[in-house]
């Protein structure tokens, strides 16, 4: 390889090397406001803002949906398996909100620890199958 | 690197000689079409009718079969850019600035089209067009990038100094290519976490993922014929005054 074909390489490589190390370090000083939404964990632990909007993630706790008043506000939990939030919401739900599915909510919390939604947005998963074989997941006991 | 062996070194230099591309790429276009139809025909009807409906999603989930091949040719497309970019500035390959330069519009329609059908899936599914997480963000840069090479090439009248300098901007918005990958699995998004190069369980049905391949190899099939047409125009602009394009009209006259 001739030595100005070489050098300009080498130049080439040490650029992208730093441009990656620098988008790598303000990626990593920025990372808590990189993070979509916080965790029922994160708000149990008080590390979500207290009087500000904020977006809560979580999986919708089996059994917990209900109409408290019969009107739309509909009240639930949501769950990240190791603490649970509870929230309320009045309007309408995405296609995907169901039991058992991951959502992530935008609101604040109230003085009661209860977080209050203005907004619910489904968080779908990557599984793609078909009805029957759900179905048959479904079906056989030892499946998670 | 520093050894390539002879007879594959004798294969890109020749394939770097304008006239014998231009030669080469007019053989191989018909093949490339007919390769192209034969992945797509049966891709979109496996995908639109033989594949069955998803247990959540219904028929909505259809959209996969554009998106995520999109979306998958948006990065790959990109890597192409800006290796072929990056040979250039190196070894001064006309041929390399003229493949990056002639990616960059196809990279940034199929990067355009994977923004627009997940916003459109976005709506019915999540309940909104858009939200500012990790992936779409990082996403909507990767256009913005796009955009960027295409119009600092216009703007620079030697194409040249033109192509070094998209080369550098291209080489540059490399480090966005991991951001948009692993954006999913760094940070918590809206965005689902990927499904097909998990490697642990396949989280999608064979049924349907098999057309999802298909799509895949139909769309890397059409940058192929894409990049080659356009570059193969961009080669003439740029070769107009050259001796072996008058043969070749003199010829065709």
């Amino acid at each position: 390889m001739k030595p100005a074909r070489r050098q300009r390489l080498i130049l080439i490589a040490l650029m992208v090397i730093g441009v990656a190390g620098a988008v790598g370090f303000a990626l990593k000083s920025f990372n808590d406001n990189l993070m979509y939404f916080f965790s029922t964990t994160d708000v149990a632990d008080g590390k979500a803002p207290k009087d500000n909007l904020f977006r809560l993630g979580g999986m919708v706790v089996k059994g917990s949906v209900e109409r408290p008043n019969k009107g739309i506000m509909v009240r639930f939990k949501l769950s990240d398996f190791s603490k649970e939030v509870t929230v309320e919401y009045s309007g309408i739900l995405p296609d995907l909100f169901r039991e058992g599915q991951g959502i992530v909510a935008n609101g604040k919390l109230d003085s009661r620890g209860v977080f209050v939604a203005e907004e619910v947005l489904a968080k779908h998963d990557e599984n793609y199958m078909p009805p029957e074989v759900k179905a048959s997941l479904k079906g056989s006991v030892n499946q998670k | 690197m520093f050894l390539i062996p002879d007879p594959v070194g004798r294969f890109f230099h020749r394939m770097a000689s304008p006239p014998h591309f231009y030669a080469l790429t007019e053989k191989l276009m018909p093949w490339l079409v007919v390769l192209f139809l034969l992945l797509l025909l049966p891709g979109l009807y496996g995908g639109l009718v033989l594949a069955p409906p998803d247990y959540q999603q219904g028929d909505s989930y259809r959209i996969i079969y554009i998106h995520v091949p999109s979306a998958w040719m948006s990065l790959f497309i990109y890597m192409v850019m800006a290796t072929a970019g990056a040979i250039g500035l190196v070894w001064r390959i006309k041929l390399a600035e003229i493949v990056a330069i002639s990616s960059a519009s196809i990279g940034a329609s199929f990067t355009f089209i994977a923004l627009v059908t997940g916003s459109l899936w976005g709506k019915p599914m999540w309940g909104t067009w858009w939200v500012w997480d990790a992936r779409l963000t990082s996403e909507l840069i990767l256009l913005f990038l796009y955009l960027g090479v295409i119009g600092l090439y216009g703007a620079i009248d030697d194409k040249r100094t033109a192509s070094k300098a998209v080369a550098i901007l291209a080489l540059v918005g490399v480090v966005n290519i991991p951001i948009i990958h692993y954006s999913v699995e760094w940070w918590n998004t809206l965005h689902q976490g990927p499904t097909v190069t998990k490697m642990d369980k396949p989280s999608i049905h064979v049924s349907m993922l098999v057309p999802l391949l298909l799509m895949a190899a139909a769309f890397k099939l059409y940058y192929v014929i894409a990049m080659l047409q356009r570059a193969r125009l961009e080669l003439l602009q740029r070769e107009r005054n050259a001796q072996w394009v008058k043969a070749m009209l003199e010829k065709r006259a």
